[in-house]
């Protein structure tokens, strides 16, 4: 292990990412992964171990124009009784009920979640079906710039992402919700708290006339990041949300996952399970 | 080498001041350095709820911590919920319900179970359940300890 060789936990953005620019940085938020990563060995702290918990203006909740702004550090208690995100986006409270126990999530934040890119992180997939894009900044000349990433684009592998080592996600924008906007999440795990995902559902669109369109459907813990299912939304966009285009859609989902067997599930277990539970996710957005 | 921090916060309402491992845990704190272990290391990787500790006003897995993150804040252990009148009730029910056996769990249980009365006081048998997701316990079966809480929660029976 690389021994520890400065700690930081500044107060301003600007002295953060100044810290980041330097390089050879391990980022503390919440540290409810860092920690037993850590301590398994599985990741080796880097030179500087930079706490961000206290990096003014990282936290909250507010309404940025067309988009529902969530800071990096809100935790996800925070984010599961917010009364921004249950008006505009009650999919990602529902993960976020279902996330972990409430001691983890008083201490976990949603930027930790995303950094930590699990395939199977419960908040990524109704995120990427909110069509919701990361903030990133950096200061690589001595100023500060930001650039902004569909989240559904963000993940390059477990646990890896396309955050560059100077940047820090700072944000979280999600737009603000269109007329007939419905969004559905599922996650099966053997228990309701503290089990990983076996595989979750989010699916979202627009809901008019007894179709859908403007379909994002997502999946998690059935490949190396949460993937888009674009084939699952193409059987079923603009067509009427009836048992025909439902069963096909369902097919779909099916024939596109392509999961591990692992100690959770095999993967014609996961294949299943992403067939019925889509099929029934959609009954329900039907008939809802 | 290691390198070391010096922090500053309230401990059960004492101020205490030290100097310590940047990547110490926050539980090998409260046992080994202030020598308070009434906080119990069970899986140290979260799943268990035997190290609950408040900060803040917030339960949270101490072996999850950075000690670094004590910085500042208010933190109670259940050596600090003792002498806290408002916790005497739920005390006495677990010890009404049978709701300890090894008692290896029960720091961890009352702590979190303290945050569910004061932030839901009339809590039902599902909230209680549900906030109590995190804690395990391998002896009682978890139904007199849902009982215990259900019974100071709603006053005595």
């Amino acid at each position: 292990m690389t021994a520890i060789e400065r700690y930081a936990a500044p107060q301003s953005l600007d002295e953060a990412l100044g810290i980041l620019q330097q390089g050879e940085v391990t980022i503390l938020a919440g540290g409810t992964d860092l920690m037993p990563q850590t301590k398994a060995g599985r990741i080796a702290f880097k030179p500087t171990l930079l706490n961000i918990g206290r990096v003014a203006g990282l936290k909250g909740v507010s309404l940025d124009g067309a988009y529902l702004r969530i800071g990096a550090l809100t935790t996800i208690s925070e984010l599961l009784r917010d009364p921004l995100v249950v008006q505009h986006a009650p999919v990602l409270a529902e993960a976020c009920d279902q996330f972990a126990s409430d001691q983890i999530r008083n201490a976990g934040t949603l930027g930790g979640n995303i950094n930590n890119a699990s395939p199977a992180g419960d908040t990524l997939v109704p995120l990427i079906v909110l069509d919701a894009e990361v903030e990133l900044a950096s200061k690589p000349n001595g100023s500060v710039t930001t650039r902004r990433l569909p989240l559904a684009e963000f993940f390059t592998g477990p646990g890896r992402t396309k955050r560059a080592a100077n940047e820090l996600l700072t944000a979280v924008r999600i737009p603000l919700p269109r007329p007939g906007h419905v969004a559905r999440f599922y996650k099966f795990g053997t228990r309701p708290a503290l089990d990983i995902s076996t595989i979750s559902i989010g699916i979202a669109g627009i809901k008019r006339d007894g179709a859908l369109t403007d379909i994002r459907v997502a999946f998690g813990a059935v490949a190396p990041t949460p993937v888009r299912a674009p084939r699952t939304e193409a059987a079923l966009e603009g067509r009427p949300l009836d048992a025909e285009a439902i069963e096909a859609a369902a097919d779909a989902a099916r024939d596109e996952v392509n999961p591990i067997d692992d100690v959770r599930a095999s993967a014609w277990y996961r294949k299943e399970l992403i067939h019925n539970m889509t099929r029934r996710m959609l009954d329900h957005v039907a008939h809802a | 080498m290691l390198l070391t921090h010096d922090i500053e916060f309230t401990l059960n309402g004492v101020k205490k001041r030290l100097t310590i491992d940047v990547t110490m845990n926050a539980l090998d704190l409260l046992r080994d350095v202030v020598g308070l272990t009434g906080t119990k290391y069970g899986c140290g990787e979260g799943e268990c709820g035997a190290c609950t500790i408040r900060v803040d006003g917030e339960t949270r897995n101490s072996c999850l911590m950075f000690a670094v993150d004590f910085d500042g804040r208010d933190i109670v252990t259940i050596e600090g919920l003792a002498a806290d009148p408002k916790a005497d009730a739920l005390r006495e029910s677990f010890v009404e319900h049978g709701a300890v056996q090894c008692g290896f769990c029960t720091p961890g249980m009352v702590m979190q179970a303290s945050h569910i009365l004061e932030t839901h006081p009339d809590a039902d048998a599902e909230t209680i359940k549900r906030g109590l997701e995190g804690n395990l316990c391998r002896c009682t079966g978890y139904k007199k300890i849902v009982d215990a809480v259900e019974s100071a929660c709603c006053g005595a029976k």
